[in-house]
């Protein structure tokens, strides 16, 4: 009984594996064919982009505060106090930005497109839109695709300025650092690999955030009850699918830059 | 809508006298036991196909089968001549934009308004504003709301809801129409009004239809029923006469038991359909 169970949770996960890949790949090459929905992409883009950037813009400025203030503690002990700087702007841009971002947008919005798409599935709203006629992939999945991807890019940018400016705020008002200092370390060791490490990231957790809440959202069943759970999952698998997908592109950079 | 009443059936695509839909041993089953088992039928042009049967039997299954929003695992679905149980998904969209369907509650888009909900295919099809306007307006009428127009769904009753959902069937001029239980849940005025505008859809445009219903008065009123232009009412027919091209299927647990006239019915010796109709 047992290894039947873990047969069929076995072929379930294949599955599923193997469904999101289709749904996902189909919903990226809509925007090959016509049509393509313009004005829902815009309306997602403001939705998920500018209903955003005031958490981000928190988030980011708390997170660079924390690391001045961590980073200076440590740093002092070795007398280096003076790359502060230099360290926030590095853990911001290469790492903590993207990430950071890409958690808090897929809290906001992955669990959005999953109770809402949920939702349209159990009151046959997907169905009604196909009986009409409208391919809801391409209405619904493609738009919330491509406007995540775009604007988790401008949102991680948002987050790393916000965060060099926390951590300059910790370091010139409560360590009494000079903030040109600051700043010019922060400038000065920044170099190409890191940038793109940087905006790398956040367009693969922006389709990573939007196809998987898509997909839990599509794939809802059982009512209510069903829409909740679909919610959990979209979140969960997408914020740790973003942590995955990190470590990796950072093993992927690192060994290509080697930096 | 056009208010000339002329055949639905587009005889450029289809021919005048071949079936608008057909069934041909048809088994669909989603991880478990067949819901429906080897069904056989067909719609011909200007036929209203009344599906009966208990709640859970595969009635709503069949009817989405029909436009092929649930795919059969055995057997051949034809709609307007051509295959969809081996169609793709994306050849589908356009087939499916030639039928009309009801569905059970409604299932109008809640973020959107009335106009918008009724507009959805015209909006998609990029036609302008004013006509859609004017469209929305005589779909309105028809289904007598044309006090909705700028509502929300979620401010309309479940009546109404169903109403606006005839009012989006029929605005793209549907070459067929499904019900899938229209009248579920309603108070009999109320359901008498919606049976009322689907008398009127197939006497005035006679587009040819399946409807799904459990309620035998609703099935019953159909048949005994036409809808006079003159009146702008529906009437009942002289005593003895019925419909002669609204007739009756019904199913249990999964398979077609009936498929015949309301004399044929009322007469059936199958002990379901005896049950059934008492």
């Amino acid at each position: 009984m047992a290894f039947e169970r873990i047969d069929r949770s076995a072929k379930e996960l294949v599955l599923t594996v193997q469904d999101y890949f289709l749904f996902s790949s189909r919903a990226v090459l809509n925007i090959f064919s016509r049509p393509f929905y313009w004005a829902d992409l815009i309306q997602q883009s403001d939705i998920i982009g500018v209903g955003s950037v005031t958490i981000v813009i928190f988030a980011g400025f708390f997170t660079g505060g924390v690391l001045a203030v961590q980073s200076a503690a440590t740093l002092a002990s070795f007398g280096a106090t003076a790359v502060t700087g230099r360290f926030v702007a590095m853990s911001m841009i290469r790492e903590l930005g993207a990430v950071l971002t890409g958690i808090m947008v897929s809290g906001r919005n992955a669990s959005s497109m999953a109770s809402e798409l949920g939702s349209m599935v159990v009151t046959e709203q997907i169905d009604a839109m196909r009986a009409l006629g409208v391919d809801p992939i391409r209405k619904l999945v493609t738009p919330r695709i491509y406007a995540t991807v775009a604007m988790l890019f401008f949102l991680t940018i948002v987050s790393d300025f916000c965060g060099i400016l926390g951590g300059a705020a910790v370091t010139v008002f409560m360590n009494n650092q000079n903030g040109t200092q600051y700043f010019s370390m922060a400038y000065e060791f920044l170099q190409f690999p890191d940038i793109l490490q940087g905006l790398v990231k956040p367009l693969l957790f922006g389709f990573l955030i939007a196809s998987i809440g898509c997909f839990y959202g599509m794939r809802t069943t059982g009512g209510t009850q069903g829409v909740g759970r679909s919610t959990i999952q979209a979140v969960v698998f997408a914020s740790v699918m973003i942590i995955f997908s990190d470590l990796l592109v950072s093993i992927t950079m690192v060994s290509i830059f080697n930096k | 809508m056009n208010e000339n009443p002329v055949s639905a059936v587009d005889s450029s695509t289809t021919d005048a006298e071949s079936p608008v839909v057909e069934f041909r041993n048809v088994t669909i089953s989603f991880d478990g036991p067949p819901v429906l088992r080897d069904i056989n039928f067909s719609v011909g042009p200007r036929e209203t196909r009344i599906l009966l049967g208990p709640a859970g039997v595969g009635k709503s299954v069949l009817l989405k089968a029909t436009n092929g929003l649930v795919r059969p695992d055995s057997g051949c679905i034809s709609l307007f001549g051509e295959d969809i149980a081996i169609m793709k998904e994306s050849g589908m969209f356009a087939l499916r934009a030639r039928t009309g369907m009801v569905f059970q509650e409604g299932a109008l888009f809640d973020s959107l308004s009335v106009r918008d909900n009724v507009a959805y295919q015209l909006i998609q099809e990029r036609i302008p504003d004013d006509e859609i306007d004017t469209r929305v307006k005589e779909a309105l009428i028809f289904v007598g709301l044309e006090h909705t127009f700028s509502l929300f769904p979620g401010s309309l009753s479940g009546g109404m809801r169903r109403r606006v959902a005839i009012a989006r069937a029929l605005i793209h001029n549907p070459q067929l129409l499904l019900y899938d239980s229209p009248t579920g849940g309603l108070d009999p005025v109320t359901s008498t009004t919606i049976i009322e505008l689907i008398v009127k859809q197939r006497d005035f445009y006679k587009t040819p239809s399946i409807m799904v219903t459990h309620r035998l008065q609703d099935a019953f009123t159909m048949v005994t029923h036409r809808y006079d232009s003159e009146k702008s009412a529906m009437v009942p027919l002289p005593q003895g006469e019925t419909d002669p091209n609204t007739t009756f299927m019904m199913l249990n647990e999964g398979q077609m038991i009936f498929d015949g006239s309301i004399h044929e019915l009322v007469t059936s010796d199958d002990p379901f359909v005896k049950e059934f109709l008492e």
